[in-house]
């Protein structure tokens, strides 16, 4: 399979890979997927009193589409807001990187992982109660 | 180290034609062009016994009979061959078949489309090494049974079935054996005569020859097996293959049978060696890794190996420099692993991170150890990624985590 120049970048460059602490109630945490789909992301942000997302953070197993897709959002989240970064859809990655049909699913995958992990930092602030982050 | 990239490390896909046989197949393009089947001038007598030369060699590979050589296009044809001429030409005695689930698609797909047909076939289920029991075995065999295949060594992870055992089964129930050993050929002892085997299909591409030839071996005493033919035509290859044959073809055929004849101990001693080094390598860099399939009765040449908390595309897309296959053909959204490699058992992340490293003739220490060093480098960068590995570092049970499937 032939990948696109953009998709090997975020491969071999990945950025912001890493985790933060998943306990910080300024932190949201979002894991989706399952391993015998062959991906799980896991995407994290820290985000200010004001709202804007300061950090982001991920880490995935799955095949080089899904790694650059989560790459990507990770840049894009940083310096956003919060509310904006709800509207991030995973046509603009597929665009961005130019996934072929078969790896879309790569693409969707981490639009819920940005959803995912704003809801969890939208629990976790608006009720300032621990909830078990993730799956 | 001075290693030449991309390394190939796919010979269980195909090999390179040794240019000992690019040599000795080179006249018969176009000086000794001559149809095998003209009997009136000296053209179709030489091409005649430059066959009949490669029909020895490839049968003395196997220690059959010049005669009992069909040759074929490659194992497609001759797993096609074996299978279907015959369920037909046996139709009257009983309908019924006996195979195994990890068998090559050429020989499921025959049997499925017998099924369509009617056909009853009993799929053996495999252990976790790959091997079936070869007690149910004997129980599934029926007065209608007509033919029983196992292939020799597993494509995917080299594991040996017991063919000798498996012969002697056939032999003793009056039912046919045909053994699809297109993997095994230069690389294990194959004997038609010991090992009871009646049908064997083989392909030239699997040992240094040339794509595009085989042959089945057809039995021809104790019992004599016929087949009915699927290509119809002039009657070439005693009725059974019609179509005139691919002489430059199989001469690089017989010229690679001779080579891994005489080459044989070196050779498979010599995989051998670079193989365990490979595995041993591998498995004291990243300890974690799991090697698939039976460790003792297997091919040579071959190791499956899974490397858990890595997905194997992404492992595959970072080992650029190096050719070998993947057990997850993620290529769909249907994400589908390896059918052999859950037939063995193993869950689906294990079958997605497996990849299959297959040895040949042209290796090197130094490409073993390049190879070693490239997969140590790129499962640690991945894993540092992976959040599967984060959590078994933190002592997260992977299997008790309610995962979103998708």
């Amino acid at each position: 399979m032939a990948y696109s120049d953009k998709v090997i970048d975020h491969y071999q460059n990945p950025r912001n890979v890493g985790s933060l602490d998943k306990n910080d109630k300024n932190v949201g945490t979002g894991v989706v997927g399952a391993p015998e789909c062959g991906d799980v992301m896991k995407l994290q942000i820290q985000v200010d009193d004001d709202g804007k997302i300061t950090d982001a953070k991920f880490k995935t197993y799955g095949c080089g589409s899904a790694i650059a897709s989560s790459s990507l959002a990770t840049e894009w989240l940083k310096g956003a807001m919060v509310d904006d970064a709800l509207e991030i859809k995973n046509t603009q990655i597929v665009e961005e990187l130019s996934l072929p049909p078969v790896k879309i699913h790569c693409s969707v995958l981490a639009e819920d992982a940005i959803r995912a992990a704003i809801q969890d930092y939208k629990a976790k602030s608006g009720t300032a109660t621990k909830t078990e982050a993730g799956a | 180290m001075t290693v030449k990239t991309p390394v190939y490390m796919d010979y269980s896909a195909t090999t390179p034609c040794d240019p000992r046989v690019v040599e000795k197949m080179l006249p018969y393009f176009s000086q000794e062009f001559g149809n095998a089947a003209s009997r009136n001038h000296v053209f179709g007598w030489k091409a005649e016994s430059a066959v009949d030369e490669a029909r020895e060699q490839v049968a003395a590979l196997i220690n059959a009979h010049p005669k009992e050589i069909i040759w074929t296009s490659g194992s497609t044809e001759a797993n096609n061959l074996a299978i279907k001429g015959a369920a037909e030409m046996y139709r009257s005695k009983g309908q019924h078949m006996i195979s195994c689930v990890t068998e090559h698609k050429a020989v499921l797909d025959p049997l499925h489309h017998l099924e369509s047909e009617g056909f009853e076939v009993t799929w053996m289920e495999v252990d976790r090494q790959g091997h079936i029991d070869l007690e149910a075995l004997g129980k599934a065999i029926t007065d209608k049974t007509t033919l029983i295949s196992f292939m020799a060594g597993n494509n995917e992870t080299g594991t040996l079935h017991a063919i000798k055992e498996i012969g002697r089964i056939a032999k003793d129930r009056g039912v046919l054996f045909h053994c699809d050993a297109t993997q095994a050929a230069g690389r294990i002892p194959l004997d038609v005569m010991d090992q009871g085997i009646d049908l064997m299909s083989l392909s030239a591409h699997k040992f240094y020859g040339p794509k595009g030839v085989g042959c089945l071996y057809v039995r021809r005493k104790s019992p004599r097996v016929r087949l009915v033919p699927i290509l119809d035509g002039g009657g070439h290859e005693r009725g059974m293959r019609s179509g005139t044959l691919n002489v430059t073809g199989l001469v690089g055929m017989g010229e690679a049978a001779r080579i891994a004849r005489e080459d044989f101990d070196l050779e498979t001693s010599k995989l051998a060696g670079l193989r365990d080094k490979l595995e041993r390598d591998i498995l004291a860099a990243l300890p974690d890794s799991v090697v698939n399939g039976d460790p003792e009765n297997r091919l040579p040449h071959l190791s499956n190996i899974s490397f858990p908390y890595v997905e194997g595309e992404s492992l595959i897309m970072g080992l650029s420099d190096i050719a070998v296959s993947s057990g997850s053909a993620c290529t769909s959204a249907s994400l589908e692993p390896s059918y052999v490699l859950r037939a063995l058992g193993l869950g689906d992340e294990l079958a997605h991170s497996s990849i299959r490293f297959s040895l040949g003739r042209f290796n090197t220490a130094e490409e073993i150890e390049f190879v070693t060093e490239q997969v140590t480098k790129e499962v640690t960068r991945l894993r540092e990624m992976s959040p599967l590995w984060e959590m078994a570092q933190e002592g997260i049970d992977l299997s008790k985590v309610n995962w979103t499937t998708h």
